[in-house]
């Protein structure tokens, strides 16, 4: 099965910041001299324990350190396995849960030149997203535009869960930006825990929360298109990251219906709902929750209507499948090689930009900050 | 819903083929909050008149921060010939709804001012006792077709409790009534005794979309729009399944049966996968569970259908039905409602009689143990 995946672009994977420390060097004098002032020494979210199953499968946890902290270990565990030719690093770190904005500015510009200095520019086959502080979305504009002359940056990450519905109107000046460089949006499970993480309160269990990011990402789908985001930014790519995609088709028929009976109250959504989907939004494919037998997982993936909405990913170094089973074994040949070579490219439009393309942007040095 | 949106093909009418139905979801309407008075103590009138119905969000008596997409609520022709509001007129819910459409069994949900999720505890207890003896004598005791829900307190425990016992072994009463935006996850501790006392009575617990947690309707925070509230509700729906399973409630309780009212049901099959493959990984964190998240599904959960996913092609409805089993699907119309799904229309798949029977009054009839 592994043959299946060579050349493939693995459009989930999550190299980890190895502790505040290893940002340092990327941090002004006066954010270094807060870091040892104030004994800041970690940002790890609660949605993924240290020592949680779920957090690091356990053929691929270290014995010392954290998972996938080190190009070694994610050039042995992931790109070399997997044969990806691409695979596209979205670093979870808990700069979004900050409440202070220009903290959560120089932490964020921070880790994107750790990945550009640490990982890009070392090993070619690794493309990046944009961490920004979307606690202040001017600051995140500017984020944006720091780092939009780089090609190896091919998205801006966004949380499914923030301080406000990702559809609503302050944020568009993120979307703005993100449409004008060609970068398309990704918005990876995760919350910034300024709002419970469920409707109804905050749950008892990590296995709630973990299971419920699903209902995050439908929340959000609502708001993106019910704001009319799609209508204001038609060239616009979202993507969800780690989001379960078997929800996507009850959730459409729900957004559907109401559209149908409701639409006069958001008269810019002037196209079905679910084909704004098909121009717009993308999925990753793990985590794959659907029905255990073969014929239900390709009965749900007909009910998707499309194979255009589903983006290859491993989720590397998360535990959601064994070996180099990535792929599911139900999915046909054809739309194998879909989900892991031309959905991307059709995605990222940045992919198909020559190799090497990081010489003409400035990537700020030791220093530069401010 | 009031726009028509598809070409109208009634020769399946169950009503043409006189095909009784059960209807798990009406909304009958107290013609004025002064309907309820005879049931109360003139402290809590005083009270209501003075200082009003207060919930977790800040309009004043229960008006939605929302607003409708049309005035109540309501159907456009659910307007009453002889005045007042949709759904307060039994004889015009008797013709529009119940006979035209051969509705046999009729499940009362009623909702604002039913005293549920009030700030103050005292007068959620009063409003909700006066609202099941409402029931009891304005619509089951001279309509022998409807049935009432135990309208119950559901921030104040005790008092939740206790509506229960008043009216448990009575067969007016064939389900407790919960709004499904309760101030915390249902799984929770704190509502516990709620479903115990709902076992003790042999009635299932039926949780209706709608009512205001306080708590934001997404993760991240309140959206603009009124459409983004009725999606939300199946999301607040899912939240409360999960806590359900996975805080024990169901391994506690063989014997309860939970009815999702008004919030979908096409959801589910994905949302039972997903708790499936997490807990699967993370089962050392919920050892009180001894079968698999999507076995306490199975077992315990009934949904209402309105309003009924329209996938095209249609029959991808069936996948999913199949998925969640034909018998936990309780047909309802939400009337007087604008969604109100036409039980001549809603249902436009090929069904064996037997589903058919079972869909649209077999499976109530077992759930609710009429005839």
């Amino acid at each position: 099965m592994a043959d299946r995946f060579m050349g493939g672009i693995d459009c989930d994977v999550h190299p980890s910041v190895p502790g505040v420390s290893a940002l340092l060097p990327y941090l002004d004098e006066y954010w270094r001299e807060m870091v040892a002032i104030r004994g800041i020494d970690e940002f790890n979210s609660i949605l993924y324990p240290a020592a949680s199953p779920m957090t690091c499968r356990a053929d691929w946890r270290p014995t010392q350190g954290k998972p996938a902290s080190t190009l070694e270990l994610v050039r042995a565990q992931a790109l070399d396995p997997f044969g990806s030719s691409i695979a596209i690093a979205n670093c979870l770190y808990g700069i979004q849960l900050l409440f202070s904005e220009d903290m959560a500015a120089a932490f964020a510009r921070a880790v994107n030149t750790w990945m550009a200095r640490e990982w890009l520019d070392l090993e070619p086959r690794l493309r990046a997203s944009i961490i920004v502080p979307t606690q202040n979305v001017e600051m995140a504009v500017d984020e944006i535009e720091r780092w939009a002359g780089d090609s190896r940056f091919v998205q801006v990450l966004l949380l499914a869960m923030g301080d406000h519905p990702l559809g609503r109107r302050q944020y568009w000046p993120i979307y703005a930006a993100a449409e004008r460089h060609g970068l398309a949006i990704g918005i990876h499970a995760g919350s910034s825990y300024h709002n419970p993480p469920t409707p109804i309160g905050w749950p008892s269990f990590y296995t709630e929360d973990y299971a419920g990011q699903a209902n995050a990402f439908q929340s959000q789908l609502t708001s993106l298109i019910c704001e009319g985001v799609f209508s204001k930014f038609p060239a616009l790519k979202v993507v969800l990251l780690e989001s379960g995609f078997t929800w996507l088709p009850a959730h459409m028929w729900r957004l559907n219906k109401f559209w149908r009976g409701l639409r006069m109250e958001v008269p810019w959504v002037d196209r079905a709902p679910m084909e704004i989907v098909r121009s717009n939004v993308r999925l990753s494919l793990r985590p794959v929750d659907g029905p255990p037998d073969s014929d239900g997982l390709l009965r749900l993936l007909d009910h998707m209507q499309s194979d255009d909405l589903l983006l290859f990913s491993t989720d590397y170094p998360h535990w959601q499948f064994e070996g180099t089973e990535a792929m599911p074994a139900a999915i046909p040949a054809d739309l194998a090689r879909k989900m892991m070579i031309d959905n991307p490219l059709a995605t990222y439009a940045r992919l198909q930009a020559p190799a090497g393309a990081a010489a003409e942007c400035v990537v700020p040095r030791c220093g530069d900050a401010n | 819903m009031n726009v028509q949106t598809r070409p109208q093909d009634r020769s399946a009418s169950p009503a043409r083929s006189a095909m009784a139905i059960a209807d798990c979801d009406i909304h009958p309407v107290l013609p004025s909050v002064t309907a309820l008075y005879p049931y109360m103590t003139q402290q809590w009138r005083s009270y209501l008149e003075t200082y009003g119905t207060s919930l977790r969000q800040g309009h004043q008596s229960g008006v939605n921060p929302y607003p409708k997409a049309q005035p109540n609520a309501a159907r456009r022709d659910a307007w009453p010939p002889g005045g007042g509001a949709p759904g307060t007129d039994l004889d015009f819910i008797r013709s529009q709804h119940l006979d035209a459409h051969n509705i046999v069994l009729g499940i009362c949900n009623p909702l604002t001012p039913s005293g549920q999720g009030l700030l103050n505890p005292g007068l959620s207890a009063a409003m909700c006792r006066a609202n099941n003896e409402w029931q009891l004598h304005s619509l089951v005791t001279p309509e022998p077709r409807l049935r009432a829900s135990i309208v119950v307190p559901y921030e104040a425990t005790e008092a939740a409790v206790a509506e229960i016992r008043r009216y448990a072994g009575n067969p007016a009463f064939v389900q407790v009534l919960l709004l499904g935006r309760t101030a915390d996850l249902l799984g929770k501790s704190a509502y516990r005794p709620i479903f115990r006392a709902a076992v003790e009575a042999g009635l299932p617990v039926a949780i209706h979309a709608f009512g205001y947690s306080g708590q934001p309707i997404t993760g991240s925070g309140w959206p603009s729009f009124y459409i983004e509230e009725m999606i939300g509700h199946a999301q607040a729906a899912q939240a409360q399944l999960i806590s359900m399973v996975m805080e024990g409630l169901f391994e506690e309780l063989p014997d309860l049966k939970v009815i999702m009212v008004e919030a979908g049901f096409a959801w589910l099959p994905s949302l039972a996968w997903r708790l499936d493959t997490t807990w699967e990984k993370l089962r050392d964190e919920t050892p009180h569970l001894t079968m698999r998240p999507s076995d306490y599904i199975r077992r315990h959960v009934w949904l209402t259908t309105q309003p009924m996913e329209e996938p095209e092609p249609r029959a991808h409805l069936r996948d999913t039905m199949n998925w969640i089993g034909m018998d936990r699907l309780l047909f309802a119309t939400d009337y007087p409602h604008w969604d109100f799904d036409d039980p001549a229309q809603a249902m436009p798949l090929n069904l064996t009689p037997e589903e058919r029977d079972a869909f649209f009054i077999g499976n109530a009839r077992a759930l609710y143990r009429q005839g």
